[in-house]
């Protein structure tokens, strides 16, 4: 068993893991963060891709909506290229609460988020395709943000700051002895051996996973429920700004031009299993319709992808069990010692993506307290990326082709992603699945889903030597499978042909299902 | 005549949001990325500079929403061959055609390109003085410094000023004398075919007349095309509402003809699809107007077509059907109507394009890529007749004729020859 040291371990590696792995690193602790697979796998890729304003709880969630005012702010400074600063509006419909904008507006006074009224024809002549008939039209400091380059920036900002980052690397003990956590034991799924981690202190960052974790710990289960949301990514930027709807938050309420694509979102359903996250049909008939409300003739655009996310809600006692719409966007850190009796376990659970560096700073201020040794959070004000890095734009790719286009070769033509691109991933994860590199790249994410792309990634893998041909293939089928978990619930309109012609190009003229490939099915 | 004041900036200043919200954009939604307008592109075949239809169509398409950055959509020629060619239904040159205008909106167009999409200008200025600037644009030393100054590559194909407008030729010829029993219709010139191609002009109303028309020809300007091709949106606009007035001014629901092919386009449906004129009055003149083959072809198949009256003409030709005429959708009706003359053999090219495309292959640093486009034309001309060839398009057969050196003519020569009238 490999025996490695720490004085944290932090288990998760979504983006408050990553953001508390960083800033436990700033604050000079040896931290290592464990994930049982690839950074931003859980609920910080599955959600719709906003850096909240704050305006969506100005009314419902005061608190949440300060905090996310604040740190919008911030993650757009230190991440900017994670970030597009893209504006957003919040519009009533036809039949929405007409006094809703009133309180909207007092609201987000009240909680210092910017807000600005702006006239029907105005927002009518920024998004011209938004509905006619709204009446009312709000704008806010929305943008949109990339949650894989938001974590991978967190992970390489805390690796500098001498962390470490182990993914697939699954918990398989937390270790106590009777009232202080000494170790906690892992599986290293990709080299295939046990790693035990010495250390003091462990901060449950696993989101919806967090029970599961706790329970490692023979402790009971920390009362995380997930919350499930259903998101459809539209072939293109219907709008170029976020389209919400001025009402109390419900479902459908939203619409995110991010990439290259807009994505319309989202539905609250408690669910028991985060691993087991359907996408019902209902519910996409239901967010297709939420996108009819905004943009007029939204069910003839084209929709390229579907996904489910789960919340990490913490159970309040104020609202039903089920519900989980309403209960608190708020963060919670659970303190194991006050709970359980063990000193030296943490749990964090609710917030969302746009406060994880706040709830990052909790956690370890926490921590540092029952430590006494208090340190101070520094994450606020230093930039991750180099300094003078502009924040991101939908253009940026194209730019870059325009420059390399006569040198280098284009792979994944939806998202104009280049062979370059895609060997020095690949360089810097040779493990990786091209899931893994497609969560940086965008590798596949267009309205092709990989049909044109995925066997020549697999076979530059194979070329560039990083993998055999059994494990090229292997990689294949398993990235066309798990495209097709997010294909099937929204094949309608011009995606059925694309998905026709995919499936003949892969069955028909690759046969992709009889060539040669390991005994094994290769899952990571 | 301020011609400064003709020449400032005037691209459409709506480019932007029209590409934002337009059907074309929508029409990006049906790629399914199958690459058959990239495998028919005829620049793309020729040089790396453009990265072909498919890439800067649907795909570059869905990363504009923001500044243009990709300043090599200019390569695209405007051919059009990537929409016809869409079994998908993307409005792919469309697109292409209004990023290159948001481009040229926010970076300005050059002069030479307002200079040589004012076709009407050139005419005006160049028919008083034809014998000397026939000899300029012929004597080599003045095409160095066109070259250098204008940005006009020295060896690209110029029209030939003619001595006599088409209006003037009208005005003094001795009228019709053959009985008119088909009643009145409209004559459509286009810039070329009223200033320099005025024998293709003469020759088809002389044509339409001896079926029994009455011709009539407005007074009239320029369709816009080559402005809305260089991405001078607004010039295009007010050029082609021009003409359209002026066209529906002859009368009521008339008949237009036309000898230009591609002109015939820009008021079927370039005008609407790319510069997004909505104007009833272009839909009245789009419903009304017929390239020149296109009206005889339909009178033969109604049975109304003289056929027993054309003389054989005992020769074989090679006809080349122009981009924007494939791209309105009707076939080859040139080739069809030419195929009814006794004794003549008509040889499709089955080439995309020669290249010009309309101002393209003027363009110093395009005009050799314009040649290596219309290269398998050339070859295909020069191998089946070495005395003449058939084209529907004047700036096409000004290519063809200067690249081959085989002289190119309207398909309306050859019917006047078989008619007898020539």
């Amino acid at each position: 068993m490999k025996r490695l040291q720490a004085d944290v371990v932090v288990i998760g590696g979504g983006s408050t893991g990553a953001g508390v792995v960083r800033d436990a690193a700033m604050r000079g602790f040896k931290a290592i963060l464990v994930d049982r697979a690839d950074l931003g796998q859980g609920t910080t890729g599955r959600f719709h891709g906003l850096l909240h304003s704050g305006g969506r709880y100005v009314v419902s969630d005061p608190g949440s909506a300060t905090e996310c005012a604040e740190e919008n702010a911030i993650i757009t400074r230190i991440q900017p290229d994670a970030v597009e600063k893209i504006g957003g509006l919040f519009v009533a419909t036809p039949g929405d609460d007409p006094d809703y904008a009133d309180r909207f507006l007092a609201g987000a006074q009240a909680t210092r988020v910017p807000a600005q009224e702006i006239s029907v024809q105005e927002a009518l002549r920024r998004e011209p395709r938004l509905n006619p008939g709204i009446f009312r039209a709000i704008e806010v400091q929305d943008a949109s943000v990339d949650g894989w380059q938001l974590v991978w920036g967190a992970a390489r900002s805390a690796i500098e700051h001498g962390g470490q980052v182990l993914t697939y690397h699954r918990v398989t003990g937390i270790e106590h002895d009777g009232d202080q956590v000494r170790a906690v034991f892992c599986r290293d799924e990709k080299g295939g051996e046990d790693v035990q981690i010495d250390c003091q202190f462990v901060l449950n960052c696993a989101g919806p996973w967090a029970g599961q974790i706790t329970r490692m710990a023979g402790l009971p289960e920390v009362p995380v429920i997930p919350g499930r949301g259903i998101m459809i990514a539209m072939n293109h930027r219907l709008v170029n700004t976020v389209i919400n709807r001025l009402i109390y938050p419900a479902d459908g309420d939203i619409l995110v031009p991010v990439h290259t694509v807009s994505v319309i979102g989202t539905t609250d359903v408690k669910e028991t299993d985060p691993d087991e996250l359907p996408i019902p049909r209902e519910e996409v008939q239901q967010m297709l319709d939420a996108g009819e409300q905004l943009i007029p003739g939204f069910r003839r655009a084209r929709a390229v992808h579907a996904w489910s996310g789960a919340r990490p809600l913490i159970k309040d006692d104020r609202v039903a069990a089920s519900d989980t719409r309403h209960m608190s966007r708020g963060m919670a850190v659970i303190d194991h010692l006050q709970t359980d009796g063990v000193k030296g376990l943490l749990t964090i659970g609710g917030g969302k993506l746009t406060t994880y560096r706040l709830m990052a700073e909790h956690i370890v201020d926490t921590m540092c307290e029952q430590m006494g040794q208090m340190r101070p959070c520094t994450t606020a004000e230093e930039e991750i990326p180099p300094e003078g890095t502009k924040n991101y734009v939908i253009t940026h790719r194209l730019e870059d082709r325009e420059e390399d286009r006569l040198e280098d070769q284009i792979i994944c033509e939806c998202e104009l992603m280049s062979r370059g691109m895609f060997t020095r991933a690949l360089a810097e994860q040779p493990d990786g699945t091209l899931d893994d590199l497609r969560r940086q790249l965008r590798l596949g994410m267009g309205p092709c889903q990989g049909g044109f792309c995925a066997m020549r990634a697999a076979g530059i893998a194979h070329q560039s030597g990083a993998v055999d041909i059994e494990r090229a293939t292997g990689l294949l089928r398993l990235f066309l499978k798990n495209r097709w978990i997010g294909l099937w619930p929204i094949l309608y309109g011009d995606q059925v042909r694309q998905t026709a012609l995919d499936d003949w190009i892969f069955q028909g003229t690759l046969d992709v299902e009889h060539l040669p490939h390991a005994t094994e099915e290769v899952v990571r | 005549m301020n011609i400064m004041n003709a020449l400032k900036r005037d691209t459409a200043p709506d480019a932007g949001e029209r590409l934002g919200n337009q059907l074309a954009r929508a029409t990006l939604d049906h790629c399914v990325k199958c690459t058959i307008c990239e495998t028919s592109c005829p620049v793309s075949a020729v040089t790396p500079l453009f990265s072909g239809p498919k890439f800067v169509g649907p795909q570059g398409e869905r990363f504009r929403d923001g500044e243009s950055v990709d300043h090599s959509v200019d390569y695209c020629s405007s051919c059009g061959t990537c929409t016809l060619v869409c079994p998908q239904g993307v409005n792919v040159a469309e697109l292409n055609s209004l990023a290159r205008a948001k481009m040229k909106q926010e970076h300005g167009v050059p002069v030479r390109d307002q200079l040589i999409s004012r076709t009407t200008l050139m005419g005006t200025a160049m028919t008083p003085v034809a014998p000397v600037a026939n000899a300029v644009l012929g004597f080599k030393p003045a095409r160095v410094v066109m070259e250098k100054v204008v940005g006009v590559h020295r060896d690209a194909p110029m029209p030939t000023a003619r001595t006599q407008t088409l209006q003037g030729w009208l005005k003094k010829r001795t009228p019709p004398t053959t009985p008119r029993t088909r009643g009145p219709i409209v004559f459509f010139h286009g810039c070329a075919g009223g200033y320099f191609e005025v024998e293709t002009s003469k020759k088809s109303i002389e044509v339409l007349e001896h079926l029994g028309y009455e011709v009539l020809v407005p007074k009239q300007g320029c369709c816009g095309l080559a402005q809305q091709s260089n991405g001078l949106f607004e010039s295009a606009k007010k050029s082609v509402r021009t003409l359209v007035d002026q066209l529906r001014g002859a009368g009521k629901d008339l008949t237009i003809i036309s000898s230009s092919g591609s002109c015939t386009g820009m008021l079927k449906h370039e005008a609407h699809e790319i510069l997004g004129v909505e104007d009833e009055e272009l839909k009245d003149v789009a419903a009304h107007v017929r390239e020149f083959s296109e009206f005889l072809l339909d009178l033969y198949d109604e049975g109304e077509f003289p056929v027993d009256e054309l003389r054989p003409l005992k020769m074989t030709v090679p006809y080349h059907a122009p981009c924007q005429l494939k791209s309105q959708g009707m076939g080859t009706p040139a080739a069809d109507l030419l195929r009814l003359i006794p004794g003549l053999t008509v040889v499709d090219s089955n080439a995309t394009c020669c290249g010009i495309a309309g101002t393209y292959g003027l363009k110093k640093e395009k005009y050799e890529i314009a040649q290596a486009v219309g290269k398998p034309l050339f070859d295909m001309v020069k191998a089946t007749n070495k005395e003449l060839a058939v084209c529907d398009t004047e700036t096409c057969r000004w290519q063809i004729q200067k690249s081959t050196g085989v002289p190119t003519v309207h398909p309306a020569e050859l019917l006047h020859r078989a008619f007898g009238l020539s």
